[in-house]
């Protein structure tokens, strides 16, 4: 322990959020910033319907439709569910642990500055000479070689490395925090399934991240330094590419479902009364999903022509997966079984989740048998598939658990009258949406073109898909509006106004920077649940009130990703005049910001018990 | 036994393709949901005994689903704490190994089948093409025939056709969705598959990997003849390669030497010429231009005044051709024509 004590610095306003390395405002920049790039990935969607409303149409041009779907995949996934998925974490998972913080506030800020530039530089493609124009997953030699793609895909390759490494640091931060920062009784076997589902997803990220950062720096040394990785005129092999981008690829969809899952399973409990059908067994399909899903990455590659012994192993390895994802979606069945089921917007989402997701992964079973996989494969079938699972699952999760955690984020609860609107615009929407897009992919519609000729019977079902997409945005604005009415609201949400479960409700709404004045004492499974039926008010403290060490905001990581985002530019136009200066000086920037943090020693500071008192918290 | 089995199973793909036309899933000679072929019937075999299952197993769920939200949803003036139940042993065990037993079935044919569909015929058993694709065109060359052609792709109806797909630049997928499944032409490797077109007839072929700018445009017609008109036409097409047509009269004359001067640097007729753009021996006779327009005069000068118009990114340049020239090159075009 450190015997500088010094007070509680006193920002304010954007420096305060530029330099502040507290776990639940960076939850909520890590919102915000999520926020921004789903609008740029929604708008990107909806181009991309308008020119395929009907065949032949002109609104958009061939070679802008494929930077719209290499956008709006690449934005929609690593830019906004990623980081909606950990600003929950961060507001959350803590709080669910009993810590006081993350295990590592200042990489936990860097993790985010990194990953909201990196996205940036991204999206700066636009401006720049054009967007990535080769598809999300970027297959060489379209994206390998100059004389097939524009500059827009070294944006890919560099935002991409740049905002991989803050997931990467984000989730070994996780893990680090899930193992040593769980308060006294908090076993493993007494976790919340969030906080369950945070530690599988950040235990993929650790291992699933650095594959998309070597397929990234050799796509990189292909593009910019004439490497031949992929370049099969010399000896290379584009089927490589493929490899390391799907042996990311596929436990990334888990790194995304699995908080989702979690999510579902909070909600469900809390808005049924009832304790969650079979923890147990929750928990080790969730461990198990996580492990399957590094085993079966080459169902992205049937049509590749790896033979069907490859492809009939990692078929079966993926029917697998149904096995534990049933068991989820009877537990939850179950849960629901026998409660008091309350449908608030919270509980709708979590409940329209049931059959979507049902959906999503019914159609995962098929595409798992090979053969039929051949017919599937890179159609509109596909396109409809992982809409099923990542919107219908991942999305509705998110929105459940939004609804769910806001009074905990914001101290204010979003209203229920608009919650409701925004659920079934939405959830209609989503369906008419991507249910026609099965059939428009049985009916031989290849994904990603960007029209299709008259008299293919392909005009209802896009017709329907286009009017579809108008659900989807009269709901997310819907959301939009209600964020802004739950704002100006007066009414504070209270402590706990679900009558939850869990410890997050244990604290004041919003929590205060030191969550747990007394670091409490967990005594079962649904920490408060388990004080509620006891007849206690609240937790039992752990620990006598005493002074609470407190991490230094800093403005380092801002800085750290600053030089990096800037080094990014000077690689992607490698090769003209002084480019690699630029590059060379971001860099040095960044180990300076390093050396800087490593010399100067910053011991934090103290917050008091008089000031806990003050500031009116009860013990 | 398995003769048993084929025929229910034709008989089961039958009765749904059928159920899909007149519902109008598709169009026919293009969806997969109306198979032309014994490698499509197969996987729509598998399709609907997927979609069965998973039916099966989504009905059961939602009538769960249903009773448990009317049921339990909490009543006004409802109070107390519903029972906290834990688990239930028997119950997680059967709902894990229902779905195992139901996995099974559904392995079974998919091993059979894929390693059916993964059969490799000499040239003794099947026709051998030789599939090359481009951005954004497609090659056929038949080496044991001497022949090779572009964008129609000519195979006998009623045997079995095996393909060596590559490509000469990004990475494409081979699909005829109404014969069977699509393979990747891997730019440097070699995929094979074997299709077959029960009877004679047009069918619709796609490009369903992204390959660039005009990857929706990819498109290529297959042509399924009797087996007597196949021979005749591959014999046709190999004199032909040998011994292109030298003579033109009229126009089409000066067409001959406008398409020498100008195009044959990319484009072959017989074996005279480039290798960069299609083959373009037997032109007259194909339907389409570029594979997706009618091939008539209006849509061929249309393309030739302006590729990138019509299919941006491909690498056809504008010639800057005047009309005159344009006419006589359509002219000349659509004369070269083998078997008539």
């Amino acid at each position: 322990m450190s015997d500088h004590t010094s007070h509680a610095p006193n920002r304010s306003g954007l420096w305060d959020w530029l330099t502040t390395v507290d776990h639940k405002k960076i939850g909520i920049l890590y919102l915000i910033a999520g926020g921004f790039f789903f609008i740029l990935g929604g708008v990107e969607a909806m181009l991309i319907r308008l020119q395929l409303i009907y065949p032949e149409a002109k609104f958009v041009a061939a070679g802008t439709f494929n930077e719209l779907i290499t956008m709006h995949g690449t934005t929609m996934i690593f830019l906004a569910v990623m980081p909606v998925i950990f600003g929950l974490m961060n507001a959350i998972v803590p709080l669910q642990i009993g810590a006081r913080d993350v295990a590592f506030p200042f990489v936990n800020a860097l993790g985010f500055w990194l990953a909201a530039l990196g996205g940036l530089l991204l999206n700066t493609s636009w401006f720049l000479g054009g967007a990535p124009d080769v598809g999300w997953t970027a297959y060489a030699t379209l994206s390998s070689n100059h004389k097939f793609s524009t500059l827009g895909t070294d944006f890919y390759v560099l935002g991409l490395q740049i905002a991989g490494l803050g997931t990467l640091i984000g989730g070994i931060n996780f893990l680090v925090t899930i193992i040593n920062m769980r308060a006294p009784g908090m076993t493993f076997m007494r976790m919340p399934l969030f906080t369950w589902s945070s530690f599988v997803t950040s235990a993929l990220i650790l291992f699933a991240f650095p594959a998309l950062t070597v397929g990234l720096v050799f796509l990189m040394f292909d593009r910019i330094f004439g490497a031949n990785f992929f370049n099969p005129d010399a000896g290379g092999n584009i089927v490589i590419w493929e490899h390391i981008f799907w042996i990311f690829g596929h436990p990334e969809v888990y790194i995304l479902i699995l908080p989702a899952f979690g999510i579902i399973s909070e909600v469900v409990s809390t808005f049924s009364k009832k304790r969650l059908f079979g923890y147990s067994s929750m928990v080790f399909a969730t461990i198990l999903i996580g492990f399957l899903g590094f085993m079966v990455w080459a169902h992205h590659m049937f049509t590749t022509g790896l033979g069907p012994i490859a492809n009939t192993l990692f078929g079966i390895a993926t029917m697998l997966i149904a096995v534990p994802t049933g068991i989820k979606i009877f537990n939850w069945l179950l849960t629901l079984w026998g409660g008091h089921i309350r449908f608030t917007t919270a509980n709708l989402f979590a409940v329209g989740f049931i059959p979507t997701f049902t959906i999503g992964g019914m159609t995962g079973v098929m595409l798992a048998v090979p053969p039929a996989d051949y017919q599937y494969h890179d159609s509109y079938f596909v396109v409809a598939h992982f809409h099923y699972v990542i919107v219908g699952g991942l999305v509705f999760g998110l929105f459940a658990g939004l609804y769910y955690w806001w009074p905990k984020m914001f101290g204010k609860l979003l209203n229920e009258t608009l919650g409701k609107w925004h659920f079934w615009t939405f959830f209609i929407g989503f369906h008419l949406t991507f249910f026609p897009q099965h059939f428009l992919g049985l009916m031989g519609m290849p994904r990603r073109v960007f029209t299709y000729l008259p008299g293919q019977n392909l005009e209802m079902g896009n017709l329907i898909s286009s009017i579809g997409v108008i659900g989807m945005a009269l709901g997310s604005i819907i959301f939009a509006i209600n964020m802004v009415v739950a704002a100006k609201s007066k009414k504070a949400a209270g402590n706990d106004p679900w009558d939850a479960r869990t410890l997050e409700w244990a604290i004041p709404s919003p929590a205060p920077e030191y969550n747990f004045a007394q670091t409490p004492l967990v005594r079962g499974l649904d920490a408060l649940w388990t004080e509620k039926m006891a007849g206690n008010k609240g937790m039992t403290p752990a620990e006598p009130l005493g002074s609470i060490h407190m991490p230094s905001p800093s403005f380092l990581p801002f800085l750290m990703s600053l030089g990096l985002f800037v080094a990014g530019y000077g690689f992607i136009y490698a090769g003209q005049w002084g480019t690699y200066i630029v590059a060379i000086a971001g860099i040095a920037f960044t180990l300076l910001c390093m050396l800087l943090r490593s010399l100067y020693d910053d011991h934090g500071y103290h917050i008091e018990p008089d000031e806990i008192e003050e500031k009116g918290v009860k013990a | 036994m398995k003769s048993r089995w084929q025929l229910n199973w034709r008989l089961l793909s039958m009765v749904m393709a059928l159920a899909l036309v007149l519902t109008g899933c598709g169009r026919e000679n293009l969806s997969a949901l109306v198979p032309k072929g014994p490698v499509a019937e197969q996987q729509l075999f598998l399709m609907v005994l997927t979609s069965a299952i998973m039916i099966g197993v989504f009905l059961i769920v939602m009538i769960i689903f249903a009773y448990v939200l009317i049921r339990y949803r909490q009543r006004p003036g409802q109070t107390g704490i519903p029972k906290q139940v834990e688990g239930n042993h028997k119950l997680e065990i059967l709902w894990t190994v229902i779905p195992f037993l139901l996995l099974i079935v559904m392995a079974v044919p998919t091993v059979a089948i894929a390693f059916d569909l993964a059969k490799e015929y000499n040239n003794k058993e099947a026709v051998q093409v030789n599939v090359t694709a481009h951005q954004f065109w497609w090659e056929f060359e038949y080496p044991d025939l001497g022949v090779r052609t572009a964008q129609e792709l000519v195979i006998p109806a009623g045997k079995k056709v095996q393909f060596h797909v590559t490509s000469a630049d990004v990475i494409h997928a081979f699909w005829i969705p109404a014969l069977g499944g699509k393979i990747d032409t891997n730019p440097g490797l070699t995929n094979k598959i074997w299709l077959e077109a029960k009877e004679p007839g047009t069918y619709y072929g796609k490009c369903a990997e992204l390959c660039g700018a005009s990857h929706a445009l990819m498109d290529f017609k297959v042509q399924a003849l009797e087996a007597s008109a196949f021979d005749d036409w591959a014999k046709k097409m190999k004199a032909a390669t040998e011994a292109p047509a030298a003579t033109a009269t009229g126009t089409a004359a000066q067409g001959r030497e406008i398409f020498q001067k100008s195009c044959i640097g990319c484009h072959a007729i017989g074996s005279e010429g480039g290798k960069l753009g299609p083959n373009l021996t037997n032109f007259g006779e194909r339907k389409l231009v570029a594979g997706i327009k009618p091939n008539d005069a209006q849509h061929l000068a249309e393309w030739l005044k302006n590729p990138q118009e019509v299919k941006p990114g491909n690498t056809m340049p504008n010639l800057n051709l005047q009309d005159d020239q344009v006419s006589a090159l359509v002219e000349y075009l659509h004369s070269l024509k083998v078997t008539q």
